[in-house]
């Protein structure tokens, strides 16, 4: 019984994500497209949770969803009727090579994982309860993935730096 | 095995990473190229996360967390610089923001 239930949450959680995901590459009002992100980032989430990742789930959903689309939405209200995106794409030349260039990369992804597949991906690991927890990844954060933690501060303050260099108005520099 | 395994994730996470850079190739507009990048970027997240459930090894959940950082990274410098194109009065068009082209 509770494996039917995980089966009916998986199709719907994978469903949205992928009509969402869609739906992204496809509306022409950006803030459209942006909410539709959310969804997408939401359902993946359940995912994440299906897959004993809580700790990210929730990151997923406050990182994600709440921080980073808060600021497209800004963006996409300060530009307005500037930020509408209609198909009109390259010559008709360059949108099939887009698709066949997307499938190709498709393709590829398949066939390398399909290469790898072999008998240690048939039966998933049996973990336990703190699997996931964020008691378990700040553990590991503080231990073996320490540099990986400092260089992602780093990274992120580079940016905030580099967020405000390029929002700032120069009033004589100005072109 | 109770629920999908991890083919399945597998094959929602090559579908994700098509859809994204079919939006990232065909799309003009660098608000929507940004939101096809964090699709593309996610499916590989949903990829890194279930083969750490799948190996029951906790390093693919701290990758993905490092991937998170990097896509807001990303996403203040994308945003940042779709500002300032809006700013200087140039069309917000990927193709027609070739000034840098060699």
């Amino acid at each position: 019984m509770g494996n039917v239930l995980v089966w009916i949450v998986w199709f719907l959680a994978a469903g949205a994500c992928l009509g969402s995901g869609i739906a992204v590459v496809s509306l022409t009002n950006p803030f459209y497209s942006a909410l539709a992100l959310i969804g997408n980032l939401a359902s993946l989430a359940v995912l994440y949770l299906l897959l004993a990742a809580e700790f990210l789930a929730a990151a997923q959903v406050l990182v994600y969803a709440g921080a980073v689309m808060v600021m497209f939405v800004f963006v996409i209200a300060y530009l307005g009727g500037r930020a509408d995106a209609p198909w009109a794409g390259g010559s008709p030349v360059m949108q099939t090579a887009a698709v066949v260039a997307a499938v190709a990369l498709l393709v590829e992804v398949v066939v390398v994982l399909g290469l790898a597949w072999g008998d240690d991906l048939k039966d998933s690991a049996e973990v336990s309860d703190s699997f996931g927890s964020p008691a378990a990844i700040g553990e590991l954060f503080l231990t073996d993935h320490l540099l990986a933690f400092e260089i992602t501060s780093i990274v992120l303050l580079v940016a905030a730096i580099g967020g405000v260099v390029l929002g700032t108005t120069h009033e004589k520099g100005r072109p | 095995m109770s629920g999908p395994g991890v083919g399945w994730y597998l094959i929602v996470s090559a579908a994700l990473f098509g859809i994204g850079s079919l939006g990232v190739m065909l799309r003009r507009s660098p608000l929507i190229v940004l939101l096809s990048l964090e699709i593309m970027l996610n499916g590989a997240n949903l990829a890194l996360i279930a083969f750490a459930r799948q190996l029951g090894n906790l390093d693919g959940q701290i990758f993905a967390l490092a991937v998170m950082a990097v896509a807001a990274a990303e996403v203040a410098i994308g945003l940042g610089l779709i500002v300032a194109m809006a700013r200087r009065d140039m069309a917000l068009d990927v193709d027609q923001a070739s000034v840098l082209r060699g």
